[in-house]
């Protein structure tokens, strides 16, 4: 990523911009480049190592002016004003805040306007710009990319690297196009796009890869809807999922707490304006997908890139060519507790979870809404919704969605990571089947034993209201009188 | 870092593709504030079942683990390498690494050595008409050794320099701390600094 004059992808252009120190060496024999870090996001579960070798190796943190820490993984999402009832969970938190105080690190702690899930605080706080670096010890770090920013999940040891030199040593990485024109039919989203790409290149497809997502179908795209696209990035493999920021960008960031005023304004807009790939420039690998034929997508195995249009039927074994897949399917189905050739939609769940860093905005909250209103949940089903930080549950109220929700039966609950992964009290019991608009569908993800089928916020409120897994054209066109 | 030149141990066969960092070490083993002391969170849920390859003899003992392609998919735990590191793993083969296990495996030790699939299978075989067989995996020659195969593996420069060599990777940047401080005195105005903190109210 060297070349003066020829043109160039926007990942390029943002790597170009941060090397400190290129690496010596030519070919694969080449060093990795030191790249600067514009934003350091720190949260519980990957940073007491990180902040304990600072403090074993004497070392300072060296820019607490760009690290920002929030409490998100381990936090329940109620009774928050609470002690923390599981004790590893509790000192894990205490120890995210002493390590804040000690180091100097801004902390939205538990009960704070600003708590939230860290991919859904930067942004939101206007944190998260066109052009950054932005890292965390969290492979949803790629939920920034959103913006135009290169942003990406790191260990551990590189949070401790990133504390105590503000920089990473990288190899380039290489870039792949995933061009997506059209337009979307009503009830498709952006969740659909992304689940449909992640099952088009599989899980290890996107390996070594920044992904940029372009065309018409992914332009036309909300901000909220763009960072659930690049959020998923990591579900394909990638290392980052990136789109260039345009008008869109630059209204969702304007006026934000962070976002810069008067003529460093100008001179940011300037500069974000030249984010983009050049014509000519040239991705090492390209993918392509149409809009207008994509449906509503749904997962049927265990991993996010075991999925499938949702009016079509689990899958056999038998369908899949290689012999890993073929074992693969096998193990999964095992594990879902279902039947190959068992139409998606004659699936029944027992809870809808809507939350987490990947569809916990505002957008997801309201489209989630206008499909329940007036309309009545199955009742054996359970649904919760999880803002994704307090700022947008501060929102929601405001506009009354928690009236929606709670109206129809769903639990209201604070912000955090909750169901998205088994670590705080929001758990799936053994067995239970769940549509989730998170981005996991791992054994156990979701809790020990726990069956995921990944959705959108509309699929998951259709299935709130069919109790079986179904899309906003499921349902009867007009709500029951309320 | 330990310096890793040779290794040879008893290779374990992991015959699942996809094997994310979740199956790995569960998230309910994350809410520890340690660096070592993850080997009872190896596989945690797998390990339930009396079958699985680390309960039975003699794969329990086992150094080199065998596994099917797209290992380490997932969430960028890094206890996933300390796990498999304090149960005694020293190296991990596959076809196909997801990219930041690979990159945390590099900054703790562990070997992750990318083989071709097709001698992944011969290995597995081997492991299964002989459990037992050990296997050998020299860093320097970039080989791995199982019975009578001796197979090429793929595994990047600057990893295999800093493993053999045992470097800190802070300590190695640090040295152009110089580099640093002057590329952030060019840093555009407009970047946004977290301090002093700004709020919507």
């Amino acid at each position: 990523m060297s070349a003066q004059q020829s043109p160039l992808t926007l990942a390029e252009k943002v790597w170009n911009a941060h090397v400190v120190r290129q690496g010596e060496g030519e070919g694969a024999a080449r060093q990795p480049d030191l790249i600067y870090i514009d934003l350091h996001l720190l949260h519980e579960v990957t940073s007491p190592q990180a902040f304990e070798g600072l403090r074993l190796a004497g070392r300072k943190l060296r820019r607490p002016d760009l690290t920002i820490a929030t409490e998100d993984h381990n936090t329940p999402t109620w009774d928050i004003d609470k002690p923390i009832a599981d004790l590893t969970s509790r000192t894990q938190i205490h120890t995210l805040r002493d390590n804040c105080k000690e180091f100097g690190v801004r902390l939205h702690s538990l009960g704070d306007k600003e708590q939230g899930i860290v991919h859904v605080v930067g942004p939101q706080l206007g944190l998260t710009q066109p052009g950054m670096t932005v890292v965390c010890g969290d492979s949803h770090t790629s939920t920034h990319g959103a913006f135009g920013a290169l942003a990406f999940g790191i260990g551990t040891s590189e949070v401790e690297h990133v504390m105590a030199t503000q920089s990473l040593s990288l190899k380039p990485f290489k870039t792949m196009a995933i061009n997506v024109e059209g337009t979307l039919k009503p009830g498709v989203t952006s969740k659909d796009i992304i689940l449909a790409v992640i099952a088009k290149i599989g899980t290890g497809g996107g390996q070594g890869y920044v992904l940029e997502y372009r065309g018409s179908a992914i332009r036309s795209l909300s901000m909220d809807a763009r960072m659930t696209i690049c959020n998923m990035s990591i579900e394909a493999g990638a290392r980052a999922g990136m789109i260039a920021p345009d008008q869109t960008t630059f209204d969702y960031v304007k006026g934000r707490p962070h976002a810069p005023e008067g003529e460093q304004w100008d001179a940011a807009v300037e500069y974000w304006k030249t984010l983009h790939t050049d014509d000519g420039a040239r991705f090492d690998a390209e993918v392509f997908l149409n809009a207008d034929e994509l449906e509503p997508f749904v997962t049927w195995g265990t991993n996010p890139g075991q999925g499938i249009s949702l009016s079509e039927s689990v899958p056999h074994p038998e369908d899949f060519a290689d012999e890993n897949d073929r074992q693969a399917c096998e193990r999964a189905l095992t594990y879902m507790g279902l039947e190959a050739g068992t139409p998606m939609k004659q699936i029944r769940v027992d809870t809808v979870f809507l939350g987490s860093c990947t569809n916990s905005r505002m957008e997801d909250l309201r489209a989630a809404a206008e499909i329940i209103k007036g309309r009545e949940k199955d009742p054996q089903v359970r649904m919760i919704v999880v803002p994704g930080s307090a700022r947008v549950r501060l929102e929601a109220e405001a506009e009354g969605l928690d009236q929606v929700f709670k109206d129809f039966g769903a639990e209201w609950r604070f912000a955090g990571c909750s169901m998205c992964l088994g670590m705080n009290p929001d758990q799936l019991a053994e067995g239970e089947r769940c549509a989730s608009t998170s981005n996991r569908n791992f054994e156990g993800r979701q809790g020990k034993g726990g069956r995921t089928h990944l959705v959108s916020p509309l699929v998951a409120a259709s299935t709130a209201i069919r109790g079986t897994l179904s899309s906003p054209s499921d349902l009867a066109s007009t709500p029951a009188a309320v | 870092m330990e310096k890793f030149t040779t290794h040879t141990g008893i290779g374990v066969p992991l015959r699942s593709s996809n094997v994310d960092t979740d199956q790995i070490i569960p998230a309910v083993y994350l809410k520890r504030i340690t660096r070592t002391g993850f080997e009872d969170a190896l596989f945690a849920g797998w390990r339930k079942d009396e079958n699985f390859i680390l309960n039975r003899e003699p794969f329990n003992q086992g150094s080199v683990l065998v596994a099917g392609p797209d290992f380490g998919t997932g969430s960028s735990r890094e206890h996933a390498v300390w796990a498999l590191k304090d149960y005694g793993f020293k190296a991990v083969l596959s076809s196909r690494f997801a990219d930041i296990f690979r990159g945390n495996s590099g900054k703790q030790g562990l070997v992750a050595a990318e083989l071709a699939q097709d001698d992944i299978e011969l290995i597995w075989k081997e492991l299964d008409n002989n459990p037992g067989t050990q296997i050998t995996v020299n860093l320097e020659a970039r080989t791995v050794t199982c019975g009578s195969l001796v197979a090429p593996f793929d595994i990047d420069d600057y990893t295999r320099w800093r493993l053999m060599e045992g470097l800190d990777d802070i300590g190695l940047t640090l040295k152009h701390e110089e580099d640093i401080s002057e590329y952030e005195t060019s840093r555009p105005g407009f970047k946004p600094l977290t301090l002093p903190a700004r709020t919507a109210d």
